[in-house]
């Protein structure tokens, strides 16, 4: 049960702080399909971080986890830079939003194979020493526990190996979701994916709302990155995220661009992903018997059921669909 | 003079002008990228960065190095072919988005469609016996079933667009990865298909030259010595002039483009937009499997089934193929062949510098990007021409008048 609800976790949170990327840039009016070459283009600037300082040998084993939060912050700014090029062409140039998206998704994985295949001359690059677990994850005897203490289900899922990414995550997705709610720079921002018009008629700059939106956006999607390569790639970096970034799209909309209808998708995805990933090797109840095994449902089923799920949601719900009325339409001035 | 000097202020001239802006800015990002690596780069000289800019732009023409270690070009056939070759699958998957584009939609589910076709061709190439069925018909079977299974792909997202309005882009990415775990999933079930003589090799789908099923030739292999190609690449070229009659000499094509331009008025018209939707989709779908259909019954290539990570590139550089040729199916040809020519840069990069074939994919994505804001560029060169001499007031089509306004 602990190993399911730890794996459940590990696939959620990445899936969790991309599609509130999502949320941002959509809210504010720009389709942004960007997110998976954004997590690329994160995990590379985070796993190089870690490796450059490694190199460097600055950090030992002891502070590790500051070194993460530096790898973190740089793939965060990285991201955002990343995204300023989707934010130019869709607000400033009004570009097509879909294709700009695209570009900067074709574009994330070539250079980031381009730059890692020079430096390491092949397709993977990896921590300069050492490995994530020993390195990033925070285990229960460094809490002061001792290491036969039983926590409980719970404790042990929460309090014993994990990655300090897991709680950054959802501590931004609650404080995020609150300003995007309950303030004023929120409210516009919602505003201008609504009604741009409306909303400039009230003095709000557009531009700067929907740059806001974008920006944030891909700094989150790079954080979302490089959690998923700390946590699922034994903090590597291989050109691609195996689709993370388009089902955190789905994730988005199966949430209906809400951020708690939003948290509870990515968790039932991040769900399927688990059982997908270690179906056969799941015990759920601790009694010896592998019941996903013996069920026997091939792992690609439970791979394609996200995506199955948010057609068939998307076609029975899009009458009452909240999505943004005024998503990928650039904001034009002259227009009523 | 409206008759004497059209040849400039011709829409298609501009369009073209806008595609090549696109392509040289692209290029000279990838040879920038390239110099400034050699700069940095302890390993690699300043001499090694100019080479390789050189093989940016004519890495076609390369013939290796000569005994002197320096880099020779001239006329390699191999290059060439593979070139063709290569250009083959790009030239469908970049009609199959051309066409949905002619009807207002944004095909990005072309990958899917691409792996779909991918299965049902490689089923049945592999499955039918020769010994039984000839092998020609085996292939035109083949060929066939590839192209049905794109469609059916290219149909979903047409059908939930058309009757339940959802966004054909997110739908068609939902259809691009369940495809990709549809794919892993009937291979990994399908024993037989796999490629056990070769040691080794985990995960490869056996060539279809194993049922003795492979495209002819046509004699291109004498042109081209020692490339890969064949005659699937006439069959690409006919298919793309055959999309162009279609899109413009006949009725159906004509409906497609109303509904494209103006879905409402096309209805007011008369014209069964929900039906044209569906069967635009599903066109653009059996071109994007007939292109992966083409590619696997060379009969020289294996096929990595374990696909559930990562979607086909083929699929995805289909939009800019379609982007430069500004949707033309003629275009296309060209455009899909200037594609192929930088892949065969990036290869000739990889062989014969310390850089690597990545360089490619970068200077394609920045072709995109650029393409993503053509009309700008096309404005741009709008207001050139105005400035350089003054227009004579002209009665514009519709298309024009609105580029004004949007000024």
């Amino acid at each position: 049960m602990t190993f399911l609800l730890q794996q459940t976790l590990i696939y959620a949170i990445p899936l969790l702080i991309v599609a509130l990327a999502g949320i941002f840039a959509e809210r504010s009016g720009v389709i942004n399909l960007a997110l998976e070459g954004i997590m690329i283009m994160g995990a590379f600037i985070g796993v190089f971080t870690v490796y450059l300082f490694q190199e460097a040998g600055i950090f030992d084993q002891d502070s590790g986890q500051l070194l993460m939060l530096i790898a973190l912050g740089t793939s965060a700014f990285f991201g955002a830079l990343f995204s300023l090029l989707l934010a130019f062409a869709a607000i400033n140039l009004r570009a097509d939003q879909t294709i700009g998206g695209t570009a900067l998704n074709l574009m994330a994985p070539a250079l980031v194979l381009f730059l890692i295949n020079l430096i390491t001359s092949q397709n993977t690059m990896n921590m300069y020493t050492g490995d994530a677990a020993s390195w990033f994850m925070i285990k229960k005897t460094d809490l002061g526990f001792a290491r036969t203490q039983d926590l409980g289900v719970l404790g042990e899922t929460f309090l014993h190996k994990f990655y300090l990414t897991t709680y950054i995550c959802i501590i931004l997705y609650v404080v995020l979701s609150i300003i995007l709610y309950k303030t004023r720079f929120g409210l516009r921002l919602r505003a201008c994916g609504e009604n741009p018009q409306a909303a400039d008629s009230l003095g709000i700059n557009v531009y700067k709302m929907r740059y806001a939106g974008v920006t944030i956006s891909g700094a989150l999607a790079g954080i979302g990155g490089f959690t998923f390569a700390l946590t699922t790639a034994n903090c590597a970096s291989t050109g691609e995220v195996a689709g993370f970034g388009f089902l955190a799209l789905a994730v988005m909309i199966f949430g209906n661009w809400k951020p708690l209808n939003t948290a509870l998708a990515a968790f039932l995805f991040g769900f399927c992903k688990c059982i997908a990933a270690g179906y056969s090797t799941i015990d759920i109840n601790g009694d010896g018997v592998y019941l996903l095994k013996e069920i026997g449902i091939d792992p690609n089923i439970y791979r394609m059921l996200p995506f199955i799920i948010t057609l068939v949601v998307l076609a029975f719900t899009s009458k009452k669909s909240r999505a943004p009325k005024a998503e990928g339409v650039p904001y034009d001035k002259g227009t009523r | 003079m409206e008759r004497k000097s059209p040849l400039l202020k011709r829409d298609a001239t501009k369009t073209i002008l806008a595609s090549i802006i696109s392509i040289l800015i692209g290029l000279v990002l990838g040879a920038l990228i390239v110099f400034i690596v050699s700069l940095t780069n302890d390993s690699i000289s300043v001499k090694g960065g100019l080479e390789g800019i050189a093989l940016v732009f004519f890495g076609v023409f390369s013939t290796g190095r000569n005994a002197a270690g320096a880099l020779t070009f001239g006329f390699n056939p191999q290059n060439w072919g593979n070139l063709l070759f290569r250009a083959m699958p790009l030239m469908m998957t970049g009609l199959s988005v051309a066409v949905a584009f002619k009807t207002g939609l944004f095909n990005i589910g072309a990958p899917g469609q691409y792996l779909m076709g991918t299965a049902a061709t490689l089923f049945t190439a592999l499955c039918i016996p020769t010994s039984v069925v000839p092998a020609w018909l085996v292939w035109i079977l083949a060929l066939l079933a590839g192209m049905l299974a794109g469609a059916v792909w290219g149909a979903i997202p047409g059908i939930l667009k058309a009757t339940r309005n959802i966004n054909e882009v997110l739908a068609c990415i939902m259809t691009n990865w369940i495809a990709a775990n549809l794919v892993t999933m009937v291979f990994d079930m399908a024993e037989f298909m796999k490629n056990a003589e070769e040691a080794g090799k985990v995960a490869y789908v056996k060539k279809t030259i194993a049922n003795g099923v492979a495209t002819s030739k046509m004699g291109l292999d004498v042109i081209f010595p020692g490339s890969q190609v064949n005659g699937g690449i006439l069959v690409a070229i006919l298919i793309a002039i055959g999309v162009y009659i279609l899109m413009t000499k006949t009725t159906l094509g004509y409906e497609l483009r109303a509904c494209g331009a103006n879905r409402h008025a096309a209805r007011y018209a008369g014209i069964n937009d929900k039906r044209n939707i569906v069967l635009s989709m599903a066109i653009a779908g059996a071109l994007a499997g007939c292109g992966a259909a083409l590619y696997w019954l060379s009969g020289n290539t294996e096929f990595y089934w374990s696909t559930y990570q990562t979607l086909p590139t083929e699929g995805f550089n289909g939009i800019p193929v379609a982007l430069l040729a500004a949707n033309h199916p003629v275009g296309v040809i060209f455009t899909s062949m200037f594609m192929s020519l930088l892949n065969i840069s990036g290869l000739q990069l990889k062989t014969l510098t310390a850089y690597n074939e990545y360089i490619t994919d970068i200077i394609i994505s920045a072709i995109v990007y650029m393409s993503s804001f053509s009309l700008i560029i096309k404005m741009w060169l709008n207001g050139r021409k105005k400035k350089a001499a003054a227009p004579p007031p002209k009665a514009d089509d519709g298309q024009d008048t609105g580029k004004e306004n949007a000024q």
